[in-house]
Protein backbone atom coordinates (compact mmCIF):
# COMPACT_ATOMS: atom_id res chain seq x y z
CA UNK A 1 0.00 0.00 0.00
CA UNK A 2 1.43 3.34 -0.73
CA UNK A 3 1.66 6.31 1.91
CA UNK A 4 1.71 9.17 -0.23
CA UNK A 5 -2.64 9.16 0.82
CA UNK A 6 -3.64 10.05 -2.57
CA UNK A 7 -6.98 7.82 -3.79
CA UNK A 8 -6.28 8.85 -7.45
CA UNK A 9 -3.39 7.24 -9.14
CA UNK A 10 -3.84 10.32 -11.57
CA UNK A 11 -5.60 13.79 -11.84
CA UNK A 12 -5.76 15.89 -14.66
CA UNK A 13 -7.48 19.21 -14.13
CA UNK A 14 -8.04 21.77 -16.88
CA UNK A 15 -5.01 19.62 -19.29
CA UNK A 16 -4.59 21.96 -22.33
CA UNK A 17 -1.33 21.11 -24.49
CA UNK A 18 -0.27 23.48 -27.03
CA UNK A 19 2.02 22.64 -30.04
CA UNK A 20 4.95 24.94 -31.16
CA UNK A 21 2.58 25.91 -34.43
CA UNK A 22 0.26 26.91 -32.02
CA UNK A 23 -2.46 23.99 -32.75
CA UNK A 24 -3.89 23.23 -29.68
CA UNK A 25 -4.48 19.59 -29.42
CA UNK A 26 -5.55 19.45 -25.79
CA UNK A 27 -8.00 21.79 -25.08
CA UNK A 28 -8.59 21.18 -21.41
CA UNK A 29 -10.05 18.17 -20.07
CA UNK A 30 -10.52 17.22 -16.59
CA UNK A 31 -10.39 13.14 -15.82
CA UNK A 32 -8.98 11.08 -13.02
CA UNK A 33 -7.83 7.13 -12.68
CA UNK A 34 -8.26 5.91 -9.11
CA UNK A 35 -5.63 3.35 -8.07
CA UNK A 36 -5.89 0.24 -9.28
CA UNK A 37 -8.02 1.25 -12.21
CA UNK A 38 -8.12 0.31 -15.97
CA UNK A 39 -8.81 3.98 -18.07
CA UNK A 40 -8.74 3.88 -21.68
CA UNK A 41 -8.51 7.19 -23.47
CA UNK A 42 -10.19 6.49 -26.60
CA UNK A 43 -10.90 8.81 -29.98
CA UNK A 44 -10.22 9.12 -33.85
CA UNK A 45 -7.05 9.81 -34.95
CA UNK A 46 -5.74 13.64 -33.69
CA UNK A 47 -8.51 13.51 -31.55
CA UNK A 48 -5.24 14.12 -28.66
CA UNK A 49 -5.16 10.94 -26.84
CA UNK A 50 -1.12 10.43 -27.22
CA UNK A 51 -0.95 14.61 -26.84
CA UNK A 52 -2.71 13.92 -23.25
CA UNK A 53 -1.04 10.26 -22.47
CA UNK A 54 2.80 11.95 -23.73
CA UNK A 55 1.85 15.34 -20.80
CA UNK A 56 1.48 12.76 -18.29
CA UNK A 57 4.43 10.13 -19.08
CA UNK A 58 6.28 13.66 -18.51
CA UNK A 59 7.44 14.08 -21.54
CA UNK A 60 6.07 17.67 -22.59
CA UNK A 61 4.85 19.73 -20.03
CA UNK A 62 1.50 21.38 -20.40
CA UNK A 63 0.43 24.40 -21.45
CA UNK A 64 -2.34 24.68 -19.01
CA UNK A 65 -3.73 22.86 -16.35
CA UNK A 66 -2.21 20.38 -13.50
CA UNK A 67 -1.42 16.81 -13.80
CA UNK A 68 -0.71 14.71 -10.96
CA UNK A 69 0.94 11.62 -11.21
CA UNK A 70 1.47 9.12 -7.53
CA UNK A 71 1.19 12.83 -6.33
CA UNK A 72 3.68 14.70 -8.64
CA UNK A 73 4.21 16.42 -11.27
CA UNK A 74 5.33 13.95 -14.21
CA UNK A 75 7.85 16.77 -15.60
CA UNK A 76 9.16 18.64 -13.16
CA UNK A 77 9.37 16.14 -10.73
CA UNK A 78 10.80 13.69 -12.67
CA UNK A 79 12.82 11.94 -9.96
CA UNK A 80 9.77 11.20 -7.87
CA UNK A 81 7.59 9.98 -11.00
CA UNK A 82 9.79 7.70 -13.12
CA UNK A 83 10.84 4.83 -10.73
CA UNK A 84 6.96 4.21 -10.29
CA UNK A 85 5.98 4.31 -13.83
CA UNK A 86 6.37 2.04 -16.86
CA UNK A 87 5.52 3.44 -20.44
CA UNK A 88 5.06 2.03 -23.68
CA UNK A 89 5.02 4.65 -26.60
CA UNK A 90 2.85 4.26 -29.50
CA UNK A 91 5.84 3.31 -31.58
CA UNK A 92 9.02 1.33 -30.62
CA UNK A 93 12.07 3.25 -29.89
CA UNK A 94 14.71 0.40 -29.35
CA UNK A 95 18.03 0.75 -31.89
CA UNK A 96 17.21 -2.18 -34.32
CA UNK A 97 20.64 -3.21 -34.27
CA UNK A 98 20.34 -4.83 -30.88
CA UNK A 99 18.50 -7.99 -29.57
CA UNK A 100 15.98 -8.61 -27.84
CA UNK A 101 18.01 -9.42 -24.57
CA UNK A 102 20.49 -6.60 -25.20
CA UNK A 103 17.60 -4.15 -25.11
CA UNK A 104 16.12 -5.46 -22.36
CA UNK A 105 19.64 -5.31 -20.61
CA UNK A 106 20.13 -2.14 -21.35
CA UNK A 107 16.39 -1.26 -20.11
CA UNK A 108 17.30 -3.03 -17.00
CA UNK A 109 20.32 -0.84 -16.03
CA UNK A 110 18.36 1.93 -16.27
CA UNK A 111 15.71 0.70 -14.19
CA UNK A 112 16.10 0.87 -10.06
CA UNK A 113 14.60 -2.72 -9.21
CA UNK A 114 14.29 -4.47 -12.17
CA UNK A 115 12.83 -7.79 -12.43
CA UNK A 116 14.89 -10.36 -14.19
CA UNK A 117 14.92 -9.64 -17.79
CA UNK A 118 13.73 -13.38 -18.80
CA UNK A 119 11.04 -12.48 -16.49
CA UNK A 120 9.27 -10.22 -18.43
CA UNK A 121 10.54 -11.37 -21.83
CA UNK A 122 8.86 -14.52 -20.84
CA UNK A 123 5.23 -12.91 -19.56
CA UNK A 124 4.38 -11.22 -22.96
CA UNK A 125 6.20 -14.06 -24.96
CA UNK A 126 9.32 -13.64 -26.37
CA UNK A 127 11.25 -16.62 -24.56
CA UNK A 128 12.44 -18.07 -27.58
CA UNK A 129 13.48 -14.34 -29.36
CA UNK A 130 16.61 -13.12 -26.97
CA UNK A 131 18.81 -13.57 -29.87
CA UNK A 132 17.00 -11.95 -32.47
CA UNK A 133 17.87 -8.52 -33.67
CA UNK A 134 14.63 -5.73 -33.02
CA UNK A 135 14.63 -5.40 -36.61
CA UNK A 136 13.64 -8.56 -37.46
CA UNK A 137 11.23 -8.82 -34.93
CA UNK A 138 7.80 -8.77 -36.43
CA UNK A 139 5.71 -5.97 -35.33
CA UNK A 140 3.66 -7.52 -33.21
CA UNK A 141 6.83 -9.06 -31.58
CA UNK A 142 8.47 -4.89 -31.02
CA UNK A 143 4.96 -4.07 -29.23
CA UNK A 144 5.45 -6.98 -26.60
CA UNK A 145 8.77 -5.92 -26.38
CA UNK A 146 7.82 -2.45 -25.40
CA UNK A 147 5.33 -3.87 -23.12
CA UNK A 148 7.82 -6.24 -21.44
CA UNK A 149 10.27 -2.85 -21.00
CA UNK A 150 7.66 -0.84 -19.92
CA UNK A 151 7.05 -4.11 -16.96
CA UNK A 152 10.77 -4.22 -16.04
CA UNK A 153 10.53 -1.68 -12.67
CA UNK A 154 6.89 -2.98 -11.39
CA UNK A 155 5.60 0.10 -11.95
CA UNK A 156 2.64 1.36 -9.97
CA UNK A 157 1.07 3.40 -13.05
CA UNK A 158 1.62 2.00 -16.61
CA UNK A 159 0.98 4.26 -19.11
CA UNK A 160 0.31 2.30 -22.50
CA UNK A 161 -0.31 4.23 -25.79
CA UNK A 162 -2.03 1.63 -28.18
CA UNK A 163 -0.41 -1.53 -26.55
CA UNK A 164 -2.12 -3.70 -29.60
CA UNK A 165 -1.92 -2.66 -32.75
CA UNK A 166 0.27 -4.60 -34.71
CA UNK A 167 -1.10 -7.76 -32.78
CA UNK A 168 -3.20 -10.52 -34.74
CA UNK A 169 -6.21 -11.76 -32.25
CA UNK A 170 -4.42 -13.86 -30.26
CA UNK A 171 -1.89 -11.57 -29.39
CA UNK A 172 -4.38 -9.17 -28.52
CA UNK A 173 -6.43 -11.36 -26.18
CA UNK A 174 -2.43 -12.01 -24.62
CA UNK A 175 -2.23 -8.72 -23.49
CA UNK A 176 -5.81 -8.34 -22.42
CA UNK A 177 -5.61 -11.22 -20.15
CA UNK A 178 -1.88 -9.58 -18.84
CA UNK A 179 -3.14 -6.20 -18.29
CA UNK A 180 -6.01 -7.37 -16.59
CA UNK A 181 -4.03 -9.63 -14.31
CA UNK A 182 -2.10 -6.44 -13.99
CA UNK A 183 -4.61 -4.53 -12.62
CA UNK A 184 -6.02 -7.02 -10.40
CA UNK A 185 -2.42 -7.47 -8.51
CA UNK A 186 -3.02 -3.23 -8.10
CA UNK A 187 -1.15 -1.56 -11.00
CA UNK A 188 -2.79 1.41 -12.42
CA UNK A 189 -3.37 1.72 -16.32
CA UNK A 190 -4.02 4.15 -18.36
CA UNK A 191 -3.87 3.45 -21.89
CA UNK A 192 -4.73 4.49 -25.25
CA UNK A 193 -6.41 2.85 -28.02
CA UNK A 194 -8.64 2.66 -31.10
CA UNK A 195 -10.25 -0.94 -30.45
CA UNK A 196 -13.27 -0.32 -29.05
CA UNK A 197 -13.79 -4.13 -28.06
CA UNK A 198 -10.72 -3.32 -26.36
CA UNK A 199 -11.88 -0.85 -24.34
CA UNK A 200 -15.55 -2.13 -23.69
CA UNK A 201 -13.67 -5.32 -22.85
CA UNK A 202 -10.77 -3.90 -21.04
CA UNK A 203 -11.62 -0.56 -19.32
CA UNK A 204 -12.93 0.17 -16.06
CA UNK A 205 -13.81 3.57 -17.19
CA UNK A 206 -12.78 5.71 -20.06
CA UNK A 207 -13.06 8.39 -21.80
CA UNK A 208 -13.64 9.06 -25.22
CA UNK A 209 -11.88 12.43 -26.90
CA UNK A 210 -12.81 14.36 -29.85
CA UNK A 211 -10.72 17.66 -31.33
CA UNK A 212 -8.98 17.83 -27.62
CA UNK A 213 -12.09 17.76 -25.56
CA UNK A 214 -13.72 14.88 -23.36
CA UNK A 215 -16.81 14.00 -25.34
CA UNK A 216 -17.94 10.91 -22.84
CA UNK A 217 -16.75 9.90 -19.52
CA UNK A 218 -17.69 7.50 -17.25
CA UNK A 219 -17.66 3.38 -17.19
CA UNK A 220 -18.46 1.80 -20.76
CA UNK A 221 -21.94 1.09 -19.18
CA UNK A 222 -22.46 4.94 -18.08
CA UNK A 223 -20.79 5.77 -21.51
CA UNK A 224 -23.35 3.82 -23.94
CA UNK A 225 -26.47 3.93 -21.76
CA UNK A 226 -28.51 6.47 -23.99
CA UNK A 227 -27.49 5.72 -26.89
CA UNK A 228 -29.34 4.17 -29.44
CA UNK A 229 -29.51 0.63 -30.64
CA UNK A 230 -30.17 -0.42 -34.07
CA UNK A 231 -32.70 -2.61 -35.63
CA UNK A 232 -31.68 -3.33 -39.46
CA UNK A 233 -33.15 -5.37 -42.33
CA UNK A 234 -34.21 -6.00 -45.66
CA UNK A 235 -37.42 -4.39 -46.90
CA UNK A 236 -39.37 -7.23 -48.88
CA UNK A 237 -39.90 -6.81 -52.16
CA UNK A 238 -43.11 -4.69 -53.35
CA UNK A 239 -42.89 -3.13 -49.94
CA UNK A 240 -42.02 0.77 -48.64
CA UNK A 241 -41.00 2.71 -45.66
CA UNK A 242 -43.99 3.60 -45.41
CA UNK A 243 -45.78 0.30 -45.25
CA UNK A 244 -44.35 -0.11 -41.65
CA UNK A 245 -46.15 1.85 -38.91
CA UNK A 246 -45.51 4.91 -38.02
CA UNK A 247 -41.96 5.00 -36.73
CA UNK A 248 -42.33 7.02 -34.22
CA UNK A 249 -44.82 5.38 -32.41
CA UNK A 250 -42.58 2.27 -32.37
CA UNK A 251 -39.99 4.45 -30.20
CA UNK A 252 -37.48 4.86 -33.55
CA UNK A 253 -35.49 8.17 -33.00
CA UNK A 254 -33.77 7.39 -36.19
CA UNK A 255 -33.84 5.96 -39.71
CA UNK A 256 -32.12 5.65 -42.67
CA UNK A 257 -33.43 3.96 -45.93
CA UNK A 258 -31.39 3.58 -49.25
CA UNK A 259 -34.61 1.88 -50.52
CA UNK A 260 -34.06 -1.84 -49.76
CA UNK A 261 -31.80 -2.18 -46.58
CA UNK A 262 -34.17 -0.21 -43.36
CA UNK A 263 -31.85 0.97 -40.23
CA UNK A 264 -33.71 2.13 -37.24
CA UNK A 265 -32.22 3.43 -34.27
CA UNK A 266 -34.38 3.72 -31.50
CA UNK A 267 -33.77 4.07 -27.40
CA UNK A 268 -36.49 1.29 -26.77
CA UNK A 269 -35.13 -1.69 -28.15
CA UNK A 270 -37.62 -4.60 -27.46
CA UNK A 271 -40.48 -2.11 -28.17
CA UNK A 272 -39.41 -1.33 -31.55
CA UNK A 273 -38.21 -5.09 -31.98
CA UNK A 274 -41.52 -6.80 -31.32
CA UNK A 275 -43.47 -3.91 -33.33
CA UNK A 276 -40.95 -4.50 -36.33
CA UNK A 277 -41.42 -7.96 -35.73
CA UNK A 278 -45.21 -8.64 -34.93
CA UNK A 279 -46.11 -6.15 -38.30
CA UNK A 280 -43.58 -8.60 -40.21
CA UNK A 281 -45.46 -12.14 -38.76
CA UNK A 282 -49.31 -9.97 -39.90
CA UNK A 283 -48.10 -9.00 -43.00
CA UNK A 284 -46.71 -12.44 -43.94
CA UNK A 285 -43.08 -11.38 -44.82
CA UNK A 286 -39.98 -12.48 -44.26
CA UNK A 287 -37.20 -9.56 -43.13
CA UNK A 288 -34.05 -10.97 -44.78
CA UNK A 289 -30.33 -9.90 -43.24
CA UNK A 290 -32.56 -8.92 -39.58
CA UNK A 291 -29.95 -7.28 -37.24
CA UNK A 292 -30.84 -6.31 -33.99
CA UNK A 293 -28.03 -4.93 -31.48
CA UNK A 294 -27.81 -3.34 -28.60
CA UNK A 295 -26.56 0.19 -27.87
CA UNK A 296 -22.66 0.06 -27.93
CA UNK A 297 -19.43 1.38 -27.07
CA UNK A 298 -19.02 1.64 -31.03
CA UNK A 299 -22.36 3.28 -31.39
CA UNK A 300 -21.27 6.04 -28.95
CA UNK A 301 -18.20 6.40 -30.05
CA UNK A 302 -19.44 7.23 -33.79
CA UNK A 303 -21.95 9.22 -32.44
CA UNK A 304 -19.30 11.34 -31.46
CA UNK A 305 -17.38 11.03 -34.40
CA UNK A 306 -19.94 12.15 -36.79
CA UNK A 307 -21.76 14.76 -34.62
CA UNK A 308 -19.01 16.01 -32.30
CA UNK A 309 -20.88 16.28 -28.37
CA UNK A 310 -23.93 14.71 -27.13
CA UNK A 311 -26.00 16.91 -25.83
CA UNK A 312 -25.05 16.32 -22.13
CA UNK A 313 -27.22 13.92 -19.94
CA UNK A 314 -29.71 13.22 -22.67
CA UNK A 315 -28.98 9.87 -25.00
CA UNK A 316 -30.66 11.46 -28.49
CA UNK A 317 -28.57 12.38 -30.78
CA UNK A 318 -28.13 15.34 -32.29
CA UNK A 319 -30.60 16.77 -34.78
CA UNK A 320 -28.76 17.65 -37.58
CA UNK A 321 -27.74 13.98 -38.08
CA UNK A 322 -31.67 12.76 -38.29
CA UNK A 323 -31.62 14.90 -41.95
CA UNK A 324 -28.85 13.61 -43.01
CA UNK B 1 18.01 6.18 4.46
CA UNK B 2 21.03 5.95 5.82
CA UNK B 3 22.43 5.11 2.59
CA UNK B 4 21.66 8.46 0.58
CA UNK B 5 25.19 9.33 -0.71
CA UNK B 6 25.31 6.04 -2.41
CA UNK B 7 21.78 5.38 -3.61
CA UNK B 8 22.14 9.32 -5.05
CA UNK B 9 25.43 8.53 -6.56
CA UNK B 10 25.58 5.25 -7.87
CA UNK B 11 22.49 4.46 -9.82
CA UNK B 12 23.24 7.30 -12.17
CA UNK B 13 26.56 5.78 -12.90
CA UNK B 14 24.41 2.31 -13.19
CA UNK B 15 22.24 3.83 -15.80
CA UNK B 16 25.19 5.52 -18.02
CA UNK B 17 26.84 2.28 -18.00
CA UNK B 18 24.12 -0.11 -19.09
CA UNK B 19 23.66 2.93 -21.79
CA UNK B 20 26.87 3.28 -22.84
CA UNK B 21 27.34 -0.69 -23.14
CA UNK B 22 24.61 -0.76 -25.63
CA UNK B 23 25.84 2.03 -27.90
CA UNK B 24 29.39 0.15 -28.04
CA UNK B 25 27.79 -2.90 -29.30
CA UNK B 26 26.07 -0.73 -31.69
CA UNK B 27 29.39 1.36 -32.48
CA UNK B 28 30.74 -2.63 -33.34
CA UNK B 29 28.13 -3.32 -35.46
CA UNK B 30 28.20 -0.30 -37.43
CA UNK B 31 30.87 -1.04 -40.10
CA UNK B 32 30.92 1.96 -41.92
CA UNK B 33 31.28 4.06 -38.75
CA UNK B 34 33.97 2.20 -37.34
CA UNK B 35 36.02 2.03 -40.53
CA UNK B 36 35.96 5.29 -40.70
CA UNK B 37 37.04 6.41 -36.85
CA UNK B 38 40.02 4.04 -37.95
CA UNK B 39 40.90 4.37 -41.02
CA UNK B 40 40.86 8.34 -41.23
CA UNK B 41 43.08 9.34 -38.33
CA UNK B 42 45.17 6.87 -38.99
CA UNK B 43 45.87 7.45 -42.90
CA UNK B 44 46.05 11.36 -41.89
CA UNK B 45 49.63 11.31 -40.97
CA UNK B 46 50.33 10.35 -44.75
CA UNK B 47 47.69 12.40 -46.45
CA UNK B 48 48.76 15.62 -44.83
CA UNK B 49 52.40 14.94 -45.06
CA UNK B 50 52.63 16.90 -48.29
CA UNK B 51 51.28 19.84 -47.57
CA UNK B 52 53.31 20.31 -44.82
CA UNK B 53 56.46 19.36 -46.49
CA UNK B 54 55.74 22.31 -48.55
CA UNK B 55 56.13 24.91 -45.15
CA UNK B 56 58.85 25.71 -43.62
CA UNK B 57 58.13 24.63 -40.30
CA UNK B 58 60.90 24.48 -38.52
CA UNK B 59 61.19 28.18 -38.99
CA UNK B 60 58.25 28.08 -37.10
CA UNK B 61 59.81 25.66 -34.38
CA UNK B 62 57.30 22.91 -34.75
CA UNK B 63 58.57 19.30 -36.22
CA UNK B 64 57.11 17.63 -38.71
CA UNK B 65 56.29 14.97 -36.57
CA UNK B 66 54.38 16.99 -34.18
CA UNK B 67 52.73 18.84 -36.77
CA UNK B 68 51.66 15.31 -38.26
CA UNK B 69 50.48 14.08 -34.80
CA UNK B 70 47.85 17.02 -34.09
CA UNK B 71 46.77 16.99 -38.12
CA UNK B 72 46.12 12.83 -36.90
CA UNK B 73 44.48 13.86 -33.44
CA UNK B 74 42.06 16.60 -34.38
CA UNK B 75 41.25 14.44 -37.16
CA UNK B 76 40.31 12.25 -34.54
CA UNK B 77 38.03 14.55 -32.70
CA UNK B 78 36.29 15.43 -35.87
CA UNK B 79 35.44 12.43 -37.31
CA UNK B 80 35.63 9.80 -34.33
CA UNK B 81 34.00 11.68 -32.04
CA UNK B 82 32.28 14.60 -34.00
CA UNK B 83 30.91 13.72 -36.94
CA UNK B 84 30.11 9.95 -35.51
CA UNK B 85 28.40 11.60 -33.25
CA UNK B 86 26.16 13.60 -34.80
CA UNK B 87 25.80 10.54 -37.00
CA UNK B 88 24.33 8.64 -33.74
CA UNK B 89 22.28 11.46 -31.81
CA UNK B 90 19.95 11.94 -35.18
CA UNK B 91 19.69 8.33 -36.03
CA UNK B 92 18.41 7.71 -32.09
CA UNK B 93 16.10 10.29 -32.77
CA UNK B 94 14.95 9.12 -35.85
CA UNK B 95 14.67 5.71 -33.99
CA UNK B 96 12.76 7.19 -31.00
CA UNK B 97 14.84 5.93 -28.74
CA UNK B 98 15.81 9.00 -27.27
CA UNK B 99 12.12 9.66 -26.95
CA UNK B 100 11.65 5.85 -25.75
CA UNK B 101 14.85 6.76 -23.05
CA UNK B 102 13.14 9.87 -21.74
CA UNK B 103 10.57 8.01 -20.17
CA UNK B 104 12.82 6.23 -17.98
CA UNK B 105 14.92 6.84 -14.93
CA UNK B 106 17.79 8.12 -17.07
CA UNK B 107 18.25 11.82 -16.99
CA UNK B 108 18.39 14.08 -20.45
CA UNK B 109 21.95 14.53 -19.71
CA UNK B 110 22.77 10.80 -18.87
CA UNK B 111 21.38 10.07 -22.37
CA UNK B 112 23.28 12.26 -23.96
CA UNK B 113 26.18 11.34 -21.84
CA UNK B 114 25.72 7.29 -22.29
CA UNK B 115 25.04 8.09 -25.83
CA UNK B 116 28.77 9.47 -26.76
CA UNK B 117 30.93 7.49 -24.37
CA UNK B 118 31.73 4.76 -26.84
CA UNK B 119 32.93 7.87 -29.31
CA UNK B 120 34.96 9.47 -26.65
CA UNK B 121 36.36 6.17 -25.71
CA UNK B 122 37.16 5.30 -28.90
CA UNK B 123 38.37 8.58 -29.61
CA UNK B 124 40.86 8.57 -26.86
CA UNK B 125 41.87 5.50 -27.15
CA UNK B 126 43.26 6.35 -30.87
CA UNK B 127 44.38 9.60 -29.87
CA UNK B 128 47.09 7.65 -27.25
CA UNK B 129 47.93 5.26 -29.92
CA UNK B 130 48.81 8.05 -32.17
CA UNK B 131 50.59 9.63 -29.22
CA UNK B 132 52.26 6.70 -29.09
CA UNK B 133 53.08 5.89 -32.69
CA UNK B 134 54.02 9.65 -34.01
CA UNK B 135 56.52 9.59 -30.88
CA UNK B 136 58.51 6.07 -32.34
CA UNK B 137 57.79 6.18 -35.82
CA UNK B 138 57.97 9.64 -36.94
CA UNK B 139 60.66 10.27 -34.22
CA UNK B 140 58.59 13.00 -32.90
CA UNK B 141 60.51 12.40 -29.38
CA UNK B 142 58.39 12.19 -26.14
CA UNK B 143 56.61 15.53 -25.22
CA UNK B 144 57.70 18.21 -23.49
CA UNK B 145 54.62 19.31 -21.11
CA UNK B 146 52.76 16.00 -21.23
CA UNK B 147 50.10 17.34 -19.28
CA UNK B 148 48.73 19.92 -21.75
CA UNK B 149 48.57 17.41 -24.22
CA UNK B 150 46.15 15.65 -21.90
CA UNK B 151 44.41 18.58 -21.12
CA UNK B 152 43.79 19.38 -24.84
CA UNK B 153 42.37 15.91 -25.67
CA UNK B 154 40.27 16.26 -22.76
CA UNK B 155 39.01 19.75 -24.10
CA UNK B 156 38.92 18.56 -27.74
CA UNK B 157 36.88 15.24 -26.74
CA UNK B 158 34.58 16.71 -24.28
CA UNK B 159 33.74 20.16 -26.56
CA UNK B 160 33.32 17.67 -30.34
CA UNK B 161 30.74 15.35 -28.11
CA UNK B 162 29.16 18.62 -26.98
CA UNK B 163 29.39 20.42 -30.25
CA UNK B 164 27.94 16.57 -32.05
CA UNK B 165 24.83 17.41 -29.85
CA UNK B 166 24.73 20.90 -30.73
CA UNK B 167 24.75 20.36 -34.48
CA UNK B 168 22.10 17.58 -34.19
CA UNK B 169 19.94 19.47 -32.45
CA UNK B 170 19.50 21.69 -36.00
CA UNK B 171 20.02 18.60 -38.08
CA UNK B 172 16.87 16.63 -39.67
CA UNK B 173 17.99 13.11 -40.90
CA UNK B 174 20.46 11.00 -40.71
CA UNK B 175 21.49 12.12 -44.30
CA UNK B 176 21.27 15.97 -43.84
CA UNK B 177 23.84 15.31 -41.12
CA UNK B 178 26.56 15.01 -43.81
CA UNK B 179 26.11 18.86 -44.76
CA UNK B 180 25.34 20.15 -41.40
CA UNK B 181 28.43 18.45 -39.83
CA UNK B 182 30.53 20.07 -42.88
CA UNK B 183 30.94 23.75 -41.73
CA UNK B 184 32.50 22.66 -38.36
CA UNK B 185 35.15 19.90 -40.19
CA UNK B 186 36.19 22.54 -43.09
CA UNK B 187 36.92 25.20 -40.47
CA UNK B 188 38.46 23.47 -37.82
CA UNK B 189 41.12 21.38 -40.44
CA UNK B 190 41.73 24.59 -42.49
CA UNK B 191 41.36 27.33 -39.49
CA UNK B 192 42.17 25.22 -36.09
CA UNK B 193 45.50 24.01 -36.86
CA UNK B 194 44.49 20.76 -37.94
CA UNK B 195 46.11 20.68 -41.58
CA UNK B 196 48.71 23.14 -41.04
CA UNK B 197 50.00 25.23 -38.02
CA UNK B 198 47.93 28.32 -36.81
CA UNK B 199 52.04 29.10 -36.61
CA UNK B 200 51.97 29.26 -40.49
CA UNK B 201 49.22 31.78 -40.69
CA UNK B 202 49.57 35.47 -40.78
CA UNK B 203 49.78 36.95 -37.29
CA UNK B 204 46.46 38.84 -37.46
CA UNK B 205 44.28 35.68 -38.95
CA UNK B 206 46.19 33.85 -36.86
CA UNK B 207 45.07 35.40 -33.59
CA UNK B 208 41.20 35.01 -35.18
CA UNK B 209 41.62 31.42 -35.66
CA UNK B 210 42.83 31.02 -32.24
CA UNK B 211 39.49 31.56 -30.86
CA UNK B 212 37.77 28.97 -33.06
CA UNK B 213 35.82 25.80 -30.90
CA UNK B 214 38.52 23.46 -31.42
CA UNK B 215 41.61 25.44 -32.07
CA UNK B 216 42.56 25.48 -28.28
CA UNK B 217 42.32 22.16 -28.15
CA UNK B 218 44.64 21.52 -30.81
CA UNK B 219 47.04 24.10 -29.87
CA UNK B 220 46.90 22.48 -26.50
CA UNK B 221 47.90 19.22 -27.83
CA UNK B 222 50.75 20.33 -30.17
CA UNK B 223 52.06 22.45 -26.97
CA UNK B 224 52.61 19.57 -25.18
CA UNK B 225 54.93 18.38 -27.65
CA UNK B 226 56.69 21.84 -28.50
CA UNK B 227 56.47 22.86 -25.35
CA UNK B 228 56.57 26.20 -26.91
CA UNK B 229 52.85 27.56 -24.93
CA UNK B 230 53.72 30.07 -21.51
CA UNK B 231 51.08 29.74 -18.72
CA UNK B 232 49.62 32.52 -19.37
CA UNK B 233 48.88 31.30 -23.45
CA UNK B 234 48.14 27.93 -21.81
CA UNK B 235 45.36 29.34 -19.38
CA UNK B 236 44.08 31.15 -22.21
CA UNK B 237 42.91 28.37 -24.47
CA UNK B 238 42.00 26.41 -21.47
CA UNK B 239 39.31 29.53 -20.89
CA UNK B 240 38.44 29.48 -24.60
CA UNK B 241 37.89 25.81 -24.45
CA UNK B 242 35.51 25.93 -21.90
CA UNK B 243 33.60 28.73 -23.00
CA UNK B 244 33.05 27.06 -25.98
CA UNK B 245 32.23 24.17 -24.13
CA UNK B 246 29.94 26.39 -21.79
CA UNK B 247 28.43 27.64 -24.56
CA UNK B 248 27.85 24.74 -26.72
CA UNK B 249 26.60 23.17 -23.31
CA UNK B 250 23.74 25.69 -22.59
CA UNK B 251 22.86 26.02 -26.97
CA UNK B 252 22.19 22.22 -26.55
CA UNK B 253 19.77 22.10 -23.30
CA UNK B 254 17.99 24.92 -25.07
CA UNK B 255 17.51 23.91 -28.24
CA UNK B 256 18.16 19.81 -28.52
CA UNK B 257 15.92 18.14 -29.67
CA UNK B 258 14.48 14.87 -28.50
CA UNK B 259 11.89 13.43 -31.31
CA UNK B 260 11.87 13.79 -34.98
CA UNK B 261 9.61 16.55 -36.72
CA UNK B 262 6.36 15.39 -37.31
Amino acid sequence: MNTDGHEHAIEVTGLRRVYGGGFEAVRGITFSVARGEIFALLGTNGAGKTSTVEVLEGLAAPAGGRIRVLGHDPFHERDAVRPRTGVMLQEGGFPAELTVAETARMWAGCTTGARPEHEVLELVGLTGKHGVRVKQLSGGERRRLDLALALLGDPEVLFLDEPTSGLDAEGRRDTWTLVRRLRDAGTTVLLTTHYLEEAEGLADRLAILHEGRIAAYGTPAEVTAGRPSRISFELPDGYFLGDLPPLAALGVCGHENDGKVVRLRTLELQRTATAVLVWAERAGVELRGLDVRPASLEEAFLGIARTGFPPPGRGREQGGEEAA
Amino acid sequence: MNTLTTTVRTPAVRRLRALARAELTLLGRNRGVVLTALMVPLSVPFSVRPALDGLDLEKHGVSVGAAMLTAAIGFSFLFAVYTALVNTYVARREELVLKRLRTGEISDTGILTGTALPALTLGLAQALVLCAGCAVLLHAGAPRAPYLTLLGLLAGLVLSAALAALTASFTPTVESGQVTALPLVLVSMTGSGIMFPTEAMPERLASVCELLPLSPAVRLVRAGWTGQLSAYEALGAAATALAWTVVAVFAVRRWFRWEPRR
